[in-house]
């Protein structure tokens, strides 16, 4: 058999490969492009960036937690102006394609910031994270109620041409209904998911570990969180899903793409295991190989054959 | 002034290193010493390492250990550490012969040490100032402070630095002089300032804090090693954060190491 395809069309994005790096844990990727190798990755979704340098939460920021990691990070980010002129210079050199993750307080804020990175040579795709509280909207998340996701996410595209995923929160009651409003306001592709809600206490301080009290669970306690909710979501939308929560293997890999991803993005494993990406990269193509798979988009979904809904 | 790049230096990858000899030199404390001429050759004293567990644990993100020993001539790192968790308790348990996956040296270490300077060690804070001493083989004192005589446990014979005098002292009194780390600090101080070149520290944050304020009312340039948790020890997650009077800083990338005067200090 010939080497396995493994490129993908991502919402009008082409990727050499269906393995990116999630948004937070590899910040800006400066800091890891001497350790680890980025050939196998398609895209690396750059940390969140807001309008205004955004100061972040006070410590302690993180905890491991069984399995995986609690964290209130904050979304620090030194803001848009920093970013198009120190850091996006130096990441366009290098192979993988740049997305933007982008967050803002209002929904003219993300507009602002979708503008001024669609303006910039060198971004090739925005992914929207609705988890931000909307202050004008008495701090309620944008990506937890319908209406809000609706009216950030069409904001944001009559700002931009460049492909646009929307990253949806798993801390709603029907992740399909945000889906929904996403792809309806113009999304390009979804993202999902986003850390689940949670807390640890420090008993010997009895009080909550985290600066911030609440933090979000990231890593491999999440997968079958993820994983469903990846599945719901390919039946209620016709858009391409990127697939995350808790991916350590290409094993994990091959699970989110049977359950309708068209591509995956790992974030918590690159602490650990710098060679994730080669190996997810070289296990995809192996599993390929051995089951006589031409292209990994016929493997797209596939979980669901028999499925009623699915077509 | 203070944020000027130290010792960063270029670390390439994580890599598995042997451990040549493992030794519980207490109960609950662990002298632990790996071939691993790589980051010998580079180290800076106030510089530290990340270590991985194995993989498929219930706890998989790496652990920074203050680099406590180096030995050039063999290319043997030795780190001493208290067992506090499973991270810890993986590596109390590692045996020689095996390997520890391990990326660094990692971080911004400390400046230049003057003569006479005091180095205020707190229980296993005592690490990565055994290194600077070492290193520096000047004349200076340091004080070498716990609770109890069960937790002042770094071997003898790693002490025995030239030009070092060691202080002992106990808050029970159990070894040493009874008192705090802060309580003979002060004393040394009040007695004498200007003999002392500089201040460095490392150990618990109150005593940190304590040593800070004595540091800034003797004018003394004085400089501390911060702990807080980290993911990836490489400055990129930003979860190690800790306030100073110029916002949030990284303590894996912009230190560990701080001049005393920046780091805020709650509670
Ligand atoms: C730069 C740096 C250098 C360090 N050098 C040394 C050293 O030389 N010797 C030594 O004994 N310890 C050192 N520490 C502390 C050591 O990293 C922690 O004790 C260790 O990570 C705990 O891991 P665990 O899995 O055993 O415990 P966990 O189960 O993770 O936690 C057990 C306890 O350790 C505390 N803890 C967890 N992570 C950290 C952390 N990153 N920093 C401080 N406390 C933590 C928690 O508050 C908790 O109470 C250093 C920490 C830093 C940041
Ligand atoms: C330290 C950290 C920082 C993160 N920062 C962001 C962020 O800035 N924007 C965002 O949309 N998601 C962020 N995330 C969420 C991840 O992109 C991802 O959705 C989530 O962690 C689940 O994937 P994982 O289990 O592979 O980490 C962050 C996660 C972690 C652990
Ligand atoms: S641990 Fe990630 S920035 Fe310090």
């Amino acid at each position: 058999m010939t080497k396995p395809d493994l490129q993908v069309n991502l919402g009008g994005l082409w990727l050499s490969t269906p393995i990116l790096a999630a948004s937070g844990p590899i910040g800006n990727s400066q800091q890891y492009r001497e350790r680890f190798s980025t050939r196998a990755l398609g895209a690396i979704i750059v940390k969140g960036v807001s309008l205004e340098p955004w100061p972040g939460n006070p410590p302690p920021r993180l905890a491991e937690t069984a399995s995986g990691v609690l964290n209130a990070i904050g979304l620090q980010n030194p803001g848009l102006k920093h970013f198009l002129e120190q850091d996006l210079p130096q990441l366009t050199s290098a192979g993988p394609r740049i997305i933007v993750n982008i967050v803002g307080r209002t929904v003219e804020e993300y507009a602002q910031v979708a503008a001024g990175l669609t303006g910039a040579g060198g971004v090739d795709g925005i992914e929207i994270n609705i988890s931000c509280p909307n202050i004008k909207a008495g701090g309620i998340a944008f990506g937890t109620d319908p209406d809000q996701t609706y009216q950030v996410v069409k904001a944001v595209r009559r700002q931009t041409s460049l492909p646009l995923l929307v990253k949806l929160s798993p801390n709603v009651a029907d992740v399909t209904v945000l889906a929904k409003a996403a792809e309806a306001a113009g999304a390009d592709a979804l993202s999902l998911i986003n850390t689940i809600a949670g807390m640890l206490i420090d008993i010997e301080t009895r009080r909550p570990l985290l600066g911030n009290t609440f933090g979000g669970l990231s890593g491999r306690a999440i997968l079958p969180v993820a994983l469903k909710m990846v599945w719901q979501t390919a039946e209620a939308v016709k858009i391409p899903l990127l697939g995350m929560g808790g991916i350590s293997s290409a094993r994990d890999a091959l699970q989110f793409i049977m359950a309708g991803a068209r591509a995956v993005a790992v974030g918590t494993a690159l602490f650990y295991n710098h060679e994730l990406p080669d190996e997810i990269y070289r296990g995809l193509a192996d599993y390929m190989v051995e089951h006589n798979v031409a292209a990994l988009g016929d493997l797209e979904g596939i979980a669901h054959k028999g499925d009623d809904y699915y077509e | 002034m203070w944020s000027l790049k130290r010792s960063q230096c270029r670390t390439g990858r994580p890599q598995g290193y042997p451990v040549v000899e493992n030794r519980i030199v207490a109960p609950g404390f662990t002298r632990l010493t790996l071939l691993a001429p790589a980051i010998v050759q580079k180290a800076v004293p106030g510089q530290f390492v990340m270590l991985y567990p194995p993989p498929n644990r219930q706890q998989q993100l790496p652990r920074p250990l203050s680099i406590f020993k180096v030995d050039h001539k063999r290319g043997e790192l030795t780190l001493f550490f208290q067992v506090r968790g499973e991270g810890t308790g993986i590596f109390a348990d590692a045996e020689a012969g095996s390997t520890i996956k391990l990326l660094g040296p990692l971080g911004t270490g400390f400046p230049a040490l003057p003569e006479n300077s005091l180095l205020v060690a707190g229980g296993v804070g005592i690490a990565p100032l055994v290194f600077l001493a070492a290193a520096a083989a000047k004349p200076c004192s340091m004080i070498y402070a716990a609770c109890t005589a069960a937790q002042l446990v770094c071997p003898a014979a790693d002490l025995k630095i030239s030009g070092i005098t060691v202080l002992e002292t106990t808050e029970d009194g159990s070894r040493g002089e009874k008192g705090t780390a802060t309580n003979l600090l002060s004393r040394l101080l009040s007695a004498d300032a200007d003999r002392y070149g500089a201040i460095f520290s490392c150990g618990p944050r109150p005593m940190l804090k304590a040593v800070a304020n004595l540091g800034r009312l003797k004018g003394l340039p004085t400089w501390i090693s911060l702990e807080e948790r980290m993911a990836c020890g490489i400055g990129a997650c930003l979860g190690c954060a800790v306030a100073t009077r110029e916002g949030y800083r990284r303590v894996c990338y912009d230190g560990p190491v701080f001049p005393a005067e920046v780091v805020i200090f709650f509670d």
